[in-house]
């Protein structure tokens, strides 16, 4: 298993669930992704394209302005 | 054992392209999403600048729509390859630089380009015969299918029998019977057909779901362009048109003025970009200084943050000019009379 870390801060949504997408194309079911952002917005906007693609938001922690989401990839990846 | 026919459809987040993909799912095709991200979209970050907006419900429309369809959406960022779209729109613009044409063009095209590469079928999209001035016509529909190298290949669910057959009803992959006739400006056939698959609470935009359509941002392109003496743009600039209070005091340079807490946050990541102007004596804008600026231009730009802050009607305010190199000065201005601001500066 392997874990990778996206660095999404600055970047307003769309931007850090479209590096998530891209972070993810390239990792097998089970690796995890660590997305470090700083938009709200990305609170719903992850975990519902991980929702549509099958895939786990299994933390979300959020301090002061930094939101750190981590994924982990589902079997349909 | 027969193949699975697969279809991609362009989802907006609109109601259109909602339904469109659905009529498809009906008739047992594989449908995914698709939804690009030109940087002028207007949902999702729009929310997140603005404080008052922050406790708004919110969310990103084309997911919503994929979570209703219970389909995989793949949000495409095509910031780079639109600017050729927006800088040069072979068809033109429409009321305001909206390229509307050639942008659908361009989707369409991308989606070609995407279902070549993972080996699917068809295309979908949610348009109407005569539903928008421009993109929706029943002389630009072809046009659409043509220049995006699609062909047959692009097929519109919700207006199909107002058009010639597509290659997924000659091939039999789609009952044309079972798809519409939809056309027009009405919105009542969409409501209801909505209402027949179950959907509620889907997104009705008023104004379209592109900044490029509002007249207010694209006086604001048009201006930093002029004033640029190119049009160029990349995505921090477009991304500060949809921000602040634009002034245009001289032509060399202009002034960005957070309105609120959520837009001088949001600012605040440009400090190091931009030559920036903090009241300190009161409480007030982060003001960005976009251009070149002399030792006058910089005392009127000191003059107006005062005038913005909530040291307006004082005598004296202090304010600190920040350069993106680290130098900072601090200065004591008189905050300028709102009647020595013309119209004409506010962008």
């Amino acid at each position: 298993m392997s874990s990778v870390t996206v660095d999404a801060r600055n970047l307003l949504c769309p931007m850090p669930v479209i590096r998530t997408q891209d972070a993810l194309a390239g990792l097998q079911a089970g690796d995890v992704a660590v997305v470090l952002c700083t938009d709200p917005g990305v609170v719903h906007d992850i975990p519902a394209w991980c929702r549509v693609h099958g895939h786990e938001v299994s933390n979300i922690d959020q301090q002061d302005d930094l939101i750190t989401v981590t994924v982990r990839v589902g079997n349909s990846a | 054992m027969t193949r699975q026919i697969k279809a991609v459809a362009l989802i907006s987040g609109g109601l259109d392209s909602l339904l469109a993909a659905r009529v498809v799912m009906e008739q047992g095709v594989h449908v995914e999403g698709i939804n690009f991200y030109t940087g002028f979209c207007v949902e999702g970050h729009t929310h997140a600048i603005r404080k008052k907006d922050r406790d708004r419900p919110k969310r990103n429309n084309a997911l919503w729509s994929a979570e209703q369809l219970g389909i995989k959406l793949h949000i495409v960022d095509i910031i780079d390859e639109y600017k050729d779209v927006v800088i040069n729109p072979k068809h033109g613009y429409g009321s305001n630089l909206n390229p509307c044409l050639d942008c659908k063009i361009f989707m369409v095209n991308k989606a070609r380009e995407w279902i070549e590469a993972n080996g699917f079928d068809f295309i979908i999209t949610g348009e109407v015969v005569g539903q928008r001035p421009m993109s929706q016509r029943k002389d630009t529909l072809p046009v659409i299918a043509r220049d995006s190298g699609a062909g047959e290949r692009l097929v519109r669910p919700l207006c199909a029998q107002n058009l010639p057959a597509t290659l997924a009803e000659t091939e039999g992959w789609l009952d044309r019977e079972k798809l519409y006739g939809f056309n027009g400006r009405s919105r009542k056939p969409q409501i209801a057909l909505a209402r027949q698959f179950g959907f509620e609470d889907f997104a009705q935009p008023a104004g379209g779901c592109c900044f490029l359509t509002d007249k207010q941002y694209s006086v604001k392109l048009a201006d930093l362009w002029s004033t640029r003496g190119t049009r160029e743009y990349d995505l921090d600039d477009i991304m500060l048109l949809k921000v602040g209070r634009h002034l245009r005091p001289r032509p060399h340079f202009k002034l960005i003025v957070g309105r609120e807490e959520g837009e001088n946050r949001f600012l605040e990541g440009y400090r190091k970009r931009f030559i920036n102007i903090i009241p300190t004596s009161h409480s007030g804008p982060l003001v960005l200084l976009d251009g070149e600026a002399g030792v006058d231009d910089i005392e009127l730009a000191a003059r107006l943050t005062a005038r913005f802050s909530q040291g307006r009607d004082a005598q004296q305010v202090t304010v600190s000019v920040n350069r993106p190199e680290g130098e900072t000065e601090s200065l004591e201005v008189v905050p300028i009379p709102s009647e020595e601001i013309p119209e004409a500066w506010y962008v």
